[in-house]
């Protein structure tokens, strides 16, 4: 302690005061960070997986990400998005994009499920990000009613109360989630894939996550009560039942009333 | 015991039901009103029938909404849900909306008539509304009916306020976010808004008080006032008789159609079970407001695709379309220490304010521009009357742009186009929208108007070209039967009505403004073919007949 003490007045004190600070802080923020993370790239892909992910990323997404993943005007760079990203994006088929646009649209998936794990290999093993959730969160074993809460306040102002999708501005929307599979549906939250922002475990926690796939697919298998539901979307789509078909009807049966007689 | 013998033998009726019969009429004088109103007369046409549609959904309204009271609570205490809907159990929510999930999932038939209820009631508003645009395209608000075309806007009203109030009672997410907007619009009038607000919701929105104020609205005091104007409404198409299309033999002085028994009797109560038929149809296989999908109400949550029902479509589409700023200019201005949100206010009500306006006086601004005095019970066919059929149109296409304003979300993510775009576009078709449907209406109007004295004088087209001896072609025209051209000659083509000097030989500012309308009005005119025409025509029409003649002796030689 003395020789501290003494030193105390070195000229490099202050410089390396600074520096311990900035690494006391650095290194807390990183701490902090990663608990978002917590499962980054738990998962262990083999050096094979990582090598032919490499090639498929060389030939398949380079051309708009860049070689290494590290970005082009054309693209961002996915160094850190984590293997997550890779299977959202990738297993929808969102990716690679059909043509640039508002937002990349859902198409019939382009990879099968070994290369679209080598893609993530690939991706995972570039930086630490988001891993693909484990089983036990999609068994859809959760609340319902809580994920219930949890999707209204969080989720329907884009998504709408009945997951059936609404629109964003210029063109961008936030798309139905019907038909959508648990594992895509954790891997948007935590990844936050398009126009769509990041729901990390601090802001909604791994239990919470896997409640609302249990809403979202009780819902979906609960079905409509009332008959058919014309498409959930609210009463627009009552409006224009009842003006056309059902106002179309009746018009129909008037017709019919008035024209035996004259 | 002589007043007997010189008095008729009293009627004895012979079987027993005759004899109850006789008793009550004996009383309340009932065949002397079946006797009058079996004969009232009414004309058939399929329009005529949107009235009958509005008073049966009502009916049917009154029948499913009383099923409703006897489950529904409309308190606004917490409670947690205990009912059979998995996805919302145990979550904390409203006395009213529990107990709307229960109509919905635990009372036999409950959710059967929620829906009834709910399509009814949008039947009813639309059916009202095609009503009165039959009546307002076929002139049938002018004299001696300017007072009930009053009554019936009234009641457009009065089903909108009760459809507004019923649709906030179950507490569901989407219901209350309709509130907070009507709470937003009310907050918006300058100075008292705040108080208004207050004084609604008994506090603070959303407050504890208001499910149970509006339920009070919703069952007791507009389907009163509903009621009445239904029968002041019914009372004076009684007085009036009813309009009839023009046609042979119809005129301002007699009704032509079947009279109310048996003809329309059995009719009208055949259509009726129609209504409800489609109806129950309707909710049967069609959900309506599922309110389970959109939680309890939560200030907090917004549902993508949250819209009112379709008749306050138009203010919740107004509201949309209203830009926040202009460049750098607020809508919002903060005067002497108050918010004046014009961004809210002048949307919200401005464009219905106008619309309701214009929709009470037309009757009046019509008969000043024209002044028509006369009775009129024979119906103008909105062609012939182009003026005012444009006005309708400008007015129909105005609504109709905010209408689709309320859907602009549904309209971009289902046709694949940018949100901002569609509002873009929806703006600009809110100013020019109803000036190109007036004109393009008004000559619509007049091509038909032409098109009707082209084949009232020379009949119609049939296509066939037949060439003369000497080389030239000329095309059939089929003469027209006079019944079909009565109806293309027998109509009224009002003219323009110069300003004339009043009694003091003086012309006011005012008849001036009324000469100038009475010009834009009627300058335009296609007069029908008058008798003289027609006679030059048929004249003319003899080298056609001569042909034709030609043309079946041909045919025979053959």
């Amino acid at each position: 302690m003395k020789a501290l003490s003494q030193k105390r007045r070195h000229p490099l004190a202050a410089i390396a005061l600074l520096l311990m600070g900035l690494l006391i802080t650095g290194g807390l923020y990183a701490v902090a960070t990663t608990v978002n993370e917590a499962k980054a790239s738990t998962t262990s892909y083999s050096a094979d997986d990582v090598e032919e992910g490499g090639k498929l990323f060389a030939a398949n997404c380079a051309t708009c990400h860049g070689m290494g993943a590290s970005g082009t005007d054309a693209g961002p760079s996915l160094v850190g998005v984590g293997a997550a990203s890779v299977d959202f994006q990738v297993g929808t088929g969102r990716m690679p994009m059909q043509m640039n646009g508002p937002q990349a649209m859902k198409k019939p998936v382009q990879f099968n499920d070994e290369q679209t794990n080598q893609l993530a290999a690939y991706v995972a093993s570039l930086g630490a990000g988001p891993a693909i959730p484990e089983e036990g969160l999609l068994d859809e074993g959760g609340d319902a009613a809580a994920g219930g809460e949890l999707f209204r306040v969080n989720c329907a102002m884009c998504h709408n109360a009945a997951a059936a999708g609404g629109a964003l501005t210029r063109g961008k929307f936030a798309p139905a989630l019907a038909d959508v599979s648990g594992k895509h549906i954790y891997e948007a939250m935590v990844t936050g894939p398009q126009n769509m922002p990041v729901f990390s475990d601090s802001n909604i926690t791994p239990e919470d996550k896997r409640d609302i796939i249990t809403f979202l697919k009780q819902i979906e298998t609960t079905g409509s009560p009332g008959g058919a539901d014309l498409g959930s979307l609210g009463p627009v789509a009552e409006g224009l039942f009842v003006w056309v078909a059902g106002l179309g009807v009746i018009i129909a049966f008037t017709i019919w009333l008035t024209s035996r007689t004259s | 015991m002589s007043a007997a013998s010189t008095a008729e033998p009293a009627f004895v009726a012979k079987t027993k039901t005759g004899r109850v019969t006789d008793f009550v009429d004996q009383r309340v004088g009932g065949s002397g009103i079946l006797r009058e109103f079996g004969r009232k007369v009414f004309p058939d046409h399929w329009s005529f029938m949107f009235g009958e549609v509005a008073l049966y959904s009502f009916v049917i309204l009154l029948l499913s909404g009383t099923f409703l009271t006897f489950f529904f609570d409309p308190s606004m205490a917490e409670t947690h849900y205990d009912g059979s809907y998995v996805p919302l159990k145990g979550v904390e929510m409203s006395v009213a909306y529990s107990s709307s999930l229960d109509i919905s999932f635990d009372i036999r038939g409950g959710l059967f008539m929620r829906q009834v209820h709910h399509w009814a009631a949008l039947l009813f508003v639309a059916s009202i509304a095609v009503h009165m645009l039959r009546v307002f395209f076929t002139g049938a608000f002018r004299k001696p009916r300017e007072m009930n075309w009053v009554v019936g806007s009234v009641l457009l009203i009065l089903a909108m306020a009760a459809g507004f109030t019923g649709y906030s009672l179950p507490d569901d997410l989407l219901s209350g976010n309709g509130l907070r907007i009507i709470d937003g619009v009310i907050k918006s009038i300058p100075v008292i808004g705040t108080y208004i607000s207050f004084f609604l919701f008994g506090g603070e929105f959303p407050g504890t008080a208001v499910i149970g104020r509006l339920y009070m609205l919703h069952i007791l005091l507009v389907p009163a006032l509903i009621l009445l104007m239904i029968v002041l409404h019914l009372f004076m198409v009684v007085v009036h008789k009813h309009t009839q299309y023009p046609g042979p033999g119809r005129n301002d002085n007699n009704v032509v159609g079947y009279p109310l028994g048996p003809v329309y009797a059995a009719k009208a109560g055949g259509f009726f079970f129609i209504v409800f038929g489609v109806l129950a149809l309707m909710a049967g296989f069609f959900t309506i407001n599922p309110i389970w999908n959109y939680g309890p109400y939560d200030p907090s949550p917004v549902s993508a695709g949250t819209q009112p029902d379709w008749y306050i479509g138009f203010v919740d589409g107004a509201l949309r379309l209203m830009p926040g700023t202009f460049g750098d200019w607020q809508v919002e201005q903060t005067w002497l220490g108050f918010v004046f949100s014009f961004n809210v206010l002048l949307p919200a009500l401005v464009p219905a304010g106008i619309l309701f306006t214009v929709m009470f006086m037309y009757p009046w601004i019509e008969r000043w521009i024209t002044k028509d005095d006369r009775e009129h019970h024979v119906l103008d066919r909105p062609r012939n009357a182009p003026t005012r059929t444009a006005i309708g149109m400008a007015g129909f296409v105005w609504y109709c742009v905010m209408w689709a304003a309320a859907g602009s979300d549904l309209i971009a993510t289902h046709f694949s186009v940018s949100l901002n775009d569609v509002t873009y576009w929806l703006r600009a078709l809110f100013f020019i929208g109803p000036i190109i449907a007036f004109i393009v209406t008004k000559r619509v109007a007049l091509a038909l108007q032409r098109k009707d004295r082209e084949i009232a004088l020379h009949g119609r087209e049939t296509g066939r070209i037949v060439r003369l001896p000497h080389g030239e072609f000329i095309e059939v025209h089929a003469p027209l039967d006079e019944y079909k051209r009565y109806k293309l000659v027998g109509f009224e083509s009002p003219e323009v009505l110069p300003a004339v000097p009043n009694e003091h030989g003086v012309v006011t500012r005012k008849e001036k403004r009324r000469a100038f309308l009475s010009k834009w009005f009627f300058e335009d005119r296609v007069a029908p073919a008058s008798p003289a025409e027609l006679e030059a025509a048929h004249g003319h029409g003899h080298g056609h007949e001569a042909v034709e003649a030609q043309e079946s002796a041909k045919s025979l030689s053959r």
